[in-house]
């Protein structure tokens, strides 16, 4: 039996451990590469110590790397657990929803078609833009208080079309190596990436954070319903719209500069509830720490697993996330065969 | 009875999609009564409630502790209201004691882990009233029906809210949980509420409600205490159905007892 008070505990714990295995993977991201470094060395080059290579390896090459996988993982965890309280329903996530491939899809058709340079605002704008119109388009389509199946065959239809009208954009670039080039920016990476990047990424992601979190008392709510929510005083067409547009905010401005990465939102939430519980307001935090752990560590895998060219990190996590995907499947059976809303 | 009269609605419709689901329905409803609602399948009793409460938009006026509802917040709507949907799914399997502290959220206690002093003790008013303070960290998932309907009813009893309205709370329980749910609203009404109960049980409507509404597709029909909103006629006309009536210790009771 769990009181109110031990859970209050449990949770603090659960959030301390977290923050400390994100402490520890971000040192053990910026020791891990062609050139091995010691967590010392690290912490020296990272504060003006060291050699003046190893300053450059960490504080330009790796650090980069580093934010940008704590804040693509958090806000894609963060997102997870905000869509999952705002349907309810434990199989939601951006990218079973089509989000991250519309979000591509928005930020290619910016890059085919020449608007704009790889490196400017056009990018995430339109991955953004793109973002939000699909998570729009599929709350629409669903209806409310719609069942598991529909959300999954509506999300499946949006991410089919986003994948096609991407495969048109790279179809008709008229450059073959920067179709090439997109190919692989879509599996999803982090390599290579600056503090250009970094600029690029976070304030949307910092905003959609920041508007996710500011509802969260209001995800608890919708627990009774939305029918009650509303009678609750909770204004639920509002809310539906804001977290569609955190949501956007945060999956388009992480696809700009990452590509495509898949199945953190879906999981980072699944590992809380067993710690935490299944009140959606108080799975929010612990979610976004659990997506930053998964992607800094999936992100040190690829750069420690033997290959002879190198694994993109959002092939990983879809090859973790799938199987994880199907074992949802499996304990949601009952529901999705009964077709029950 | 309209001196006191604490909800008003005057001339009320309601049109979804193209339908007609509530014509012309005025009426006039005070403080400590109890107030059955009821008709037969389709004909607008849930529509009536949820327009009462300002869940639906509705054609007429609706004035609530003399105050228009349309010039109400939704907060402040919340706060007058407390609504009790049918069947009080729960989508997360939280603790009884959470489910019960949202009854406080109009009052800006959105956080059941911190509530305050006064939003504390409103919780465990309400889980005394309804008997549900030993199930209060148990999963409201892992209840039996009879349990989840008192903690559902311990969440509207928590708003404290000058109308109560109760959409089919007695419905799918075993006739001691019957008796128990409306016995709680009787209390909450004789402790200064307006409650308003749709129910399919003409008997629990004329044993417990002061004043019974009778809708029949969408109009009105008759309202009054029981023994006159649910005279034969009128049953027959609207239910299609002869009762058996009879007076039990200086109460009516009324049971169907054929088709007409």
């Amino acid at each position: 039996m769990v009181t109110p008070g031990t859970a209050d505990r449990q949770r603090t714990i659960v959030i301390v451990a977290l923050c400390a295995a994100v402490t520890v993977l971000a040192l053990v991201s910026l020791g891990v590469g062609p050139v091995k470094l010691s967590p010392v060395a690290v912490l020296d080059a990272l504060f003006g110590g060291g050699s003046e290579v190893q300053r450059i390896i960490v504080q330009e090459i790796r650090l980069p790397r580093a934010i940008l996988g704590l804040a693509i993982g958090a806000i894609l965890g963060l997102s997870g657990a905000a869509l999952q309280g705002l349907l309810r329903n434990p199989l939601a996530s951006p990218s079973l929803f089509g989000a991250p491939q519309s979000a591509a899809f928005g930020a290619v058709l910016v890059i085919a078609t020449g608007l704009a340079d790889v490196r400017s605002y056009a990018l995430p704008g339109a991955a953004v833009v793109a973002a939000f119109a699909s998570v729009f388009v599929l709350l629409m389509v669903a209806g409310r208080n719609a069942g598991l199946l529909l959300l999954i065959l509506a999300g499946l239809a949006i991410s089919s079309l986003a994948g096609a009208a991407t495969s048109l954009a790279m179809n008709l670039s008229s450059n073959p190596f920067a179709a090439l080039e997109i190919a692989f920016w879509l599996l999803g990476s982090l390599e290579d990436r600056s503090f250009q990047h970094v600029t690029l990424a976070l304030p949307f992601i910092a905003v959609g954070a920041a508007i996710l979190l500011s509802q969260r008392h209001a995800f608890r709510t919708l627990s009774l319903g939305e029918e009650t929510a509303q009678s609750l005083g909770v204004n639920v067409g509002r809310l539906r719209l804001l977290v569609i547009l955190g949501v956007a905010l945060g999956v388009g401005g992480a696809v700009a500069v990452a590509g495509a990465i898949g199945f953190i939102g879906l999981v980072a939430p699944h590992l809380m509830r067993p710690l935490i519980g299944y009140d959606p307001a108080r799975l929010l935090v612990p979610s976004a720490l659990t997506g930053a752990v998964l992607l800094v560590a999936a992100d040190i895998a690829v750069r420690i697993i033997p290959s002879t060219s190198d694994i993109k990190v959002g092939v990983l996590t879809s090859i973790i996330g799938v199987p994880f995907f199907l074992y949802l499947i499996v304990r949601e059976r009952r529901a999705l065969g009964g077709g029950v809303a | 009875m309209s001196e006191a009269a604490i909800l008003v609605a005057s001339s009320l419709s309601v049109n979804l999609g193209n339908r007609v689901v509530l014509s012309d329905i005025s009426l006039a409803l005070s403080s400590k009564h109890l107030v059955a609602l009821v008709g037969p399948n389709g004909a607008g009793k849930t529509t009536l409630l949820r327009a009462l409460a300002g869940l639906l938009p509705s054609e007429g006026t609706i004035e609530v502790c003399g105050d228009a509802l349309p010039s109400l917040a939704l907060q402040e709507r919340a706060r007058r209201f407390a609504y009790l949907p049918q069947g009080h799914q729960v989508h997360w399997p939280l603790p009884a004691k959470d489910i019960v502290a949202l009854g406080r959220y109009p009052h800006g206690a959105v956080d059941p882990a911190r509530l305050s002093p006064k939003d504390a003790a409103a919780v465990m008013r309400a889980m005394q009233a309804t008997d549900v303070v030993a199930l209060g960290d148990r999963r409201v998932t892992e209840l039996s029906g009879g349990e989840r309907s008192r903690v559902a009813l311990a969440r509207v009893l928590a708003v404290e809210a000058p109308v109560l309205l109760a959409d089919e709370p007695t419905a799918s329980l075993d006739p001691r949980y019957q008796i128990e749910v409306m016995t709680n609203l009787r209390t909450a009404a004789d402790n200064g509420m307006l409650v308003v109960v749709v129910t399919h049980d003409l008997g629990l409507a004329a044993r417990f409600a002061d004043v019974v509404l009778v809708l029949a597709d969408g109009r009105l029909v008759s309202q009054g205490p029981a023994a006159d909103a649910l005279s034969e006629n009128i049953v027959a006309d609207v239910f299609r159905v002869r009762t058996y009536r009879a007076d039990y210790q200086r109460e009516t009771i009324i049971v169907p007892w054929a088709e007409v």
